[in-house]
């Protein structure tokens, strides 16, 4: 699997004729990673898609966890007239001295209802929340403890059993994508032979592109990175929209236990790279690009959202309060030609007198 | 569709979780590490002190680079700071450094103000960042940042105590930035006055609460070092970038008479241990502190000023743009007063101005009625003048042509024949001399005039003047005056 992004720094010189050359800021980075780690860091996600698209059953194989304990599934009459809730999870993990806060924020409903028109505006109004408390929490007076529950990633999860996008993905993708990092996500991905997934990826991504959808890039690797992490990144770039399978369940294959499904024709292993995307996604989501995402996020889409606010404000308050110019033109008579004259010669003889 | 408010999002308590595998997330410190390291660092310190303690050769002692300084001299009229930004690399890793001199400080008379442009310069450093926050359009990521970080307080090795103005100084600067203490020029200090000196400097400190920077001792990677090294305050240093070889090494070192001072001997001086507190371990805390206390007491400061509270009468939570809202208005208010209150002064101003004018204007009609008139009145008299002047040669003239009339009679008498043809009044003239050539005498002249054309006078004394042209003798003429 993908190496998790190196950063570059070497030890501190041995004390050596080194030494007396060594001013000793190199640390720097050693000091912002121990300071980073005493802090800890916050992520939220945010999945999205119909019931039953193997939402919950990823994330939990993303995270080898269990959020979605004794949760309640609708039946279908229920969900005739269904609305779409806004759902947050919140769990503390830790791995190896680092400590994560996690927010799942699921979406069920989305979808689901018979008439989903503008379905995604929960959704939407969610996120704008999001940003407008942190905007306000920005610029209080008091800012020790702002918390930041602005969305960083929304995975969302297209039917495999299509041709492609439907009416509802566009245009749910197309009112989040300049407010949240969006990732398509082909879901399912267990029903689609090596070749179909290809086609429907190539289909999703010709779609995207059609209708101007603006999902989440890659950052470019920089240029005096290593050859393998080139090839790397190119494949990872390659392979949108990941075709991913989920699995809560651990089988034995092949003298090993894994996540994995299990049919009669076979198992499918969650983690293995000629079967799905998962790997690839996790490694981008979690080891590589999760900071990036959020930096994305506050530099921004956050920005842009505060920009926005702020321009709303102050034209709302300009158009109320709209004065009329204070400086009255009076109404002078013009003087007729003969007058002008008349003026004239007395201004000149004033003149005159003067000097 | 779903109504959405707050209240519609419900959430789990917060949970530990167990993890069941090895899922990844523990190199989020290298990516943000990774992330820094291609941004770049930086680091701005002020270095206070008088003139020629130290400053600039402790910095090059302590970058191992020659930071180009000319010596100051100690004629400045006052304190003025100047801010120097290197660009310097170890490693991979970039690092912009800005080193701002106080120049002139303790060298005045009058040292009250000293002070002042150094908070100053600082709260400008703030402002700029406060206002990049403020802005609509704003890219905080790019941010040059020049707000400083550490503040470097030399004091002068006099053995005994604080100076006054160090204690003034730094009572004015411990709530704007991290203030470490170092005794400049430690050289001259023995071991047991340095000791003494360090207790009277942190007891002097403390007695007057003046907060200086405490290394950090909540990381437990670097607890005991700071902690042990809090204790050492105010450190100690010597600064040089001259070599010397002791044993086989050239080390950095003072050459004296009497032995040498070696810069990085931790028995000499605490350089070691200032490079390391400063460079090697705290640097990203100073970062920190400066942008989470600092900058955070001076915004608070500014906005509260401002006008912005955090929470109304009512203690609920104001909102930024609830506030701001007010103060528009109230601003829009006092604009339209103002407009309001100029615009009547502009419509008196305008009043005043067209009667002053039209004031004027008569005033200027009746001015050029009058030289008119004036004019005329003149212009009659001249004529009358002029009339009076046309009558008398008029008169004059008829009496010549008398006088010539009577002359030509006189020769007439003489020789009538020629003369009756010049009977002709018109074109008389009197000529003396008769068409034979005999002149005429006077007398005969006269009595020709006068037969001519009677004497149109009333006296006998007229008579004679309206004669005398006729006389040529002048001495006649003048006898009859």
């Amino acid at each position: 699997h993908a190496e998790p992004l190196k950063y570059k720094s070497k030890k501190k010189a041995d004390k050596n004729d080194q030494e007396k050359q060594y001013v000793g800021f190199a640390t720097l980075p050693n000091q912002v990673h121990r300071k980073s780690v005493k802090k800890g860091f916050d992520f939220t996600l945010m999945v999205a898609g119909e019931s039953g698209l193997g939402k919950s059953t990823l994330v939990n194989s993303l995270f080898l966890t269990d959020l979605y304990k004794d949760r309640k599934l609708l039946n279908a009459e229920e969900r005739i007239n269904q609305t779409v809730e806004i759902i947050k999870h919140t769990v503390d993990i830790e791995e190896k001295g680092v400590k994560l806060k996690l927010t799942i924020v699921d979406t069920p409903g989305f979808g689901d209802a018979v008439n989903n028109a503008e379905c995604w505006k929960p959704i939407t109004d969610y996120i704008d929340q999001q940003f407008e408390q942190y905007f306000r929490d920005e610029s209080g007076l008091n800012r020790k403890n702002i918390q930041d529950n602005r969305v960083h990633c929304c995975l969302y999860f297209i039917p495999p059993f299509g041709h492609g996008l439907r009416p509802v993905d566009v245009e749910f993708m197309k009112a989040l994508h300049e407010k949240v990092n969006v990732v398509p996500l082909i879901s399912k991905a267990d029903c689609l032979t090596p070749s179909e997934v290809k086609k429907l990826k190539d289909r999703v991504r010709e779609e995207i592109d059609k209708f101007g959808i603006k999902i989440y890039q890659f950052p470019d690797c920089d240029s005096d990175e290593d050859e393998e992490f080139k090839q790397q990144d190119k494949e990872l770039k390659e392979s949108t929209p990941f075709a991913v399978i989920g699995s809560n369940t651990v089988v034995e294959a092949k003298g090993q236990r894994v996540r994995g499904r299990l049919y009669p024709w076979g198992i499918v292993e969650v983690e293995n790279q000629s079967h799905c995307d998962f790997v690839k996604l996790r490694n981008m989501l979690i080891r590589t690009h999760m900071h990036d995402l959020k930096d994305v996020t506050c530099d921004v889409h956050y920005e842009n959202y505060r920009a926005q606010c702020i321009q709303q404000m102050t034209s709302k308050l300009t158009q109320d309060s709209r004065i009329e110019s204070p400086i009255p033109i009076l109404p002078l008579p013009t003087p007729d030609a003969e007058t002008e004259k008349l003026i004239k010669m007395k201004d000149q003889e004033v003149g005159f007198l003067k000097d | 569709m779903a109504a959405t408010d707050v209240d519609r999002f419900s959430s789990e308590e917060k949970r530990n979780l167990n993890l069941g595998g090895h899922v990844g997330f523990d190199s989020l410190p290298d990516q943000l590490v990774s992330k820094s390291v291609t941004q770049g660092f930086c680091f701005n310190i002020l270095c206070v002190g008088e003139t020629g303690i130290g400053k600039s050769t402790l910095m090059n002692t302590l970058f191992n680079t020659t930071f180009e300084n000319e010596e100051a001299s100690h004629y400045q009229n006052g304190v003025y700071l100047r801010p120097r930004t290197y660009d310097l690399k170890e490693s991979n890793v970039h690092l912009k450094l800005t080193i701002v001199d106080t120049v002139g400080f303790g060298d005045q008379i009058n040292k009250e103000e000293s002070y002042k442009p150094i908070v100053d310069y600082i709260d400008t450093q703030f402002e700029s960042y406060l206002q990049e926050e403020l802005k609509i359009k704003r890219s905080l990521f790019n941010y040059h940042d020049t707000r400083i970080h550490v503040c470097l307080y030399f004091i002068a090795p006099t053995g005994h105590s604080l100076k006054s103005l160090d204690l003034v100084t730094m009572k004015k600067l411990d709530s704007k930035v991290n203030i470490i203490p170092i005794i400049a020029k430690a050289d001259t200090i023995s071991k047991s006055e340095l000791h003494k000196f360090k207790i009277k400097i942190m007891s002097e400190l403390v007695s007057n609460g003046v907060q200086i920077y405490q290394f950090p001792t909540d990381d437990e990677a670097v607890t005991e070092i700071n902690a042990s090294m809090n204790a050492l305050l105010p450190f100690a240093v010597v600064g040089s970038i001259e070599e010397v070889k002791v044993g086989n090494k050239l080390v950095r070192a003072r050459q004296y008479p009497w032995g040498v001072v070696q810069v990085e001997n931790e028995s000499h001086c605490d350089f070691v241990k200032l490079r390391e507190m400063l460079i090697r371990v705290n640097m990203e805390d100073l970062r920190e502190q400066t942008h989470a206390r600092h900058y955070e007491l001076y915004r608070r400061c500014k906005l509260e000023e401002m006008g912005f509270k955090d929470t109304d009468p009512d203690s609920q939570p104001f909102s930024l743009q609830e506030t701001y809202e007010a103060k528009r208005k109230e601003f829009l208010g006092d604009l339209q007063r103002k407009e309001e209150e100029m615009r009547q002064m502009f419509v008196n101003k305008v009043k005043e101005t067209e009667a002053e004018l039209k004031e004027k204007e008569r005033e200027l009609h009746e001015k050029f009625e009058q030289l008119k008139r004036m004019h005329q009145e003149e212009k009659k008299k001249v004529d009358e003048k002029r009339h009076d002047l046309e009558e008398e040669m008029h008169a004059f003239n008829r009496r010549k042509v008398a006088a010539e009339s009577l002359q030509a009679q006189s020769l007439q008498a003489s020789a009538q024949l020629p003369l009756k043809k010049d009977k002709d009044k018109k074109n008389r003239s009197v000529n003396t001399e008769n068409q034979s050539g005999v002149t005429l005498s006077n007398s005969k002249v006269m009595i020709a005039k006068a037969s001519v054309e009677p004497l149109n006078c009333d006296s006998w004394w007229q008579a004679i003047q309206c004669c005398t042209c006729l006389v040529k003798n002048a001495a006649w003429r003048e006898g009859f005056f």
